[in-house]
């Protein structure tokens, strides 16, 4: 390896104003820019400022696109707006992007008629996460049987990288597939989302309470016997739905 | 040391940016596209469709791997997470060419998601030449820089693009990619002669070329402005420049570019149809031309 260089060069001035004015519509457009022929650059400037917002926005638009629905094109666009330039991406990989995106949607006041929008967007981050998350080979529907039944309290579940919890007070199932012409009906309750990816396509379940409550302790590295105590639930239904969703990748069973 | 013979070169053939609607396409007859673009980024996910669609498109297909965001134009530091998650990312594709661009998209850790212009002196090159010595001993292998389409010239600017470009892979052995396409857009909305710039540009570095569809605009006084949008068919202008190129350096690896407004595949694979053709007047033209790889899509 040669020695990294001492000194940078550090930049100039003119990309310096370069640099700020993009995100920032108030500020003139940078002196020292031109049309190549001594002209000022002018509008010619504002194709960057434009590229920029367009690109971000249009990252958010198809990374949230219940949310999108239920907005509308105009609305997303200006909340987007505000959000990509309070907070752009820290790193070039855009299916990351958007992870603070829910947390600003319920603070904004505007937006507050509207207080489900944000675990919409979390849904929609958790299904964008779930469909880029790591393979993993899912357990074979025989291996529970070969469990002697007496060693399931012990045992502890090993679930795929995708399966994502979501508990939300709304019917944020119901809300996002009305938002995305996918059903018609919504519910009058709160509902429990589970994040899972059979192969590559992500796919949300509701889970009842109970259920959710479960998953909650066995994602947290509970026992089943240790889980089914704390609330009281027959893990069986889980279960089946999480080996039928592939999610059930491996089970730990302690003496 | 930069190991240079680790990957075969492209072949001398249309190329297509891979798009996922074109997968079923593409595997079951890709017509004349010989090899597949794709953006490093869309793929640094963990698992699932994407990562398993370049897995089964790699053993069909040479595949470039094409940065967006290494920023390699600004000031910054390079971040070297990023330029770790490449590294990883040529390591498991073991990728046929690896290219960047001259540009910045990272600025105080906020990344812009575009390809932003930099002044060209003595100050940004020996930047740029930093940054490029930086990525090639990271990725253990040559990388391709890629010449930017130009909607402004910075007043500061002292050498021109093609000398800039010349220099930077003299000082680092980088080769370089022509975006002929870029060379147009800027060359209209700069005022400068695009048929020019190709005769000054040093086509024995260039290991890629790329064609892409441009909008047209107008600038405050009237003048013409064209927006590298890649949202459409490649303009007739554009596709005389490449039979320039062409004749002037030989038979390249020609990627068509189409990224909004993504048509079918036919639509897209009658523009790598009109490259093969520029291409095949190429090889008859010069009696020792290669002619492998300009009809197969597969590795040989």
């Amino acid at each position: 390896m040669n020695a990294p260089p001492l000194f940078l060069p550090a930049a100039s001035e003119v990309e310096e104003a370069f640099r700020t004015a993009l995100l920032d519509g108030e500020v003139p457009v940078p002196a020292g820019l031109s049309d190549g022929a001594g002209q000022p650059a002018g509008r010619r400037y504002a194709v960057y400022r434009n590229n920029v917002a367009v690109a971000l926005g249009e990252a958010l638009e198809s990374g949230f696109p219940a949310v999108a629905g239920l907005l509308g094109p105009q609305n997303f666009r200006m909340v987007a707006g505000i959000y990509l330039r309070r907070h752009p991406p820290t790193l070039p990989v855009m299916p990351l992007y958007g992870a603070g995106f829910a947390a600003f949607l319920e603070a904004a006041e505007a937006l507050a008629r509207w207080p489900y929008l944000g675990d919409v967007a979390r849904l929609d981050y958790a299904l964008r996460q779930a469909y880029h998350a790591a393979d993993a080979e899912p357990l074979s529907p025989e291996a529970l049987t070969w469990l002697a039944a007496e060693a399931l309290p012990q045992t502890r579940l090993r679930l795929a990288p995708a399966l994502q919890l979501l508990r939300s007070p709304y019917p944020v199932i119901d809300i996002r597939n009305r938002a995305l012409g996918l059903g018609d009906s919504i519910g009058s309750h709160g509902q429990c989302a589970l994040v899972t990816r059979p192969e590559y396509d992500p796919v949300t379940d509701p889970l009842p309470q109970a259920d959710a409550a479960l998953l909650e302790r066995l994602m947290a590295g509970a026992t089943l016997g240790a889980a089914l105590e704390e609330t009281g639930t027959d893990p069986t239904a889980l279960l089946s739905l999480l080996i039928a969703r592939r999610a059930l990748t491996g089970l730990e069973t302690t003496e | 040391m930069l190991d240079r013979t680790k990957s075969q070169a492209l072949p001398a053939a249309p190329g297509v940016g891979y798009k996922a609607q074109h997968y079923t396409a593409l595997t079951t007859d890709p017509g004349c596209v010989g090899w597949l673009e794709i953006h490093a980024e869309n793929y640094m996910g963990q698992g699932g469709r994407p990562l398993a669609q370049l897995r089964a498109l790699r053993e069909r297909f040479p595949i470039s791997v094409h940065g967006v965001g290494l920023s390699i134009g600004g000031p910054d530091p390079l971040d070297t997470d990023h330029l770790a998650r490449l590294r990883d990312l040529c390591h498991w594709l073991d990728p046929h060419s690896f290219s960047e661009h001259l540009a910045w998209s990272t600025h105080d850790g906020a990344y812009l998601n575009d390809l932003l212009p930099l002044p060209y002196t003595d100050a940004t090159l020996a930047r740029v030449c930093d940054h490029v010595d930086e990525v090639q001993e990271v990725l253990g292998r040559q990388m391709l820089l890629e010449n930017p389409s130009s909607y402004l010239a910075f007043d500061e600017s002292t050498w021109d693009e093609v000398g800039f470009l010349a220099e930077i892979s003299r000082r680092t052995g980088c080769g370089l990619l022509l975006d002929v396409n870029n060379v147009f857009v800027s060359a209209v909305n700069l005022r400068l002669d695009p048929r020019a710039y190709i005769e000054a540009f040093p086509l024995e570095a260039v290991g890629e070329i790329h064609l892409g569809g441009h909008d047209e605009d107008a600038d405050d006084h009237g003048a013409p402005l064209l927006i590298d949008s890649h949202g459409r068919a490649v303009a007739d202008p554009v596709w005389a420049l490449l039979d320039l190129t062409l004749a002037r350096g030989g038979p390249k690896p020609v990627l068509i570019e189409w990224d909004t407004d993504v048509p079918d595949f036919p639509v897209l694979e009658a523009e790598a149809a009109r490259a093969a053709r520029a291409l095949d007047r190429m090889t008859t033209g010069i009696a020792a031309a290669p002619t492998t790889g300009i009809k197969t899509g597969v590795r040989t």
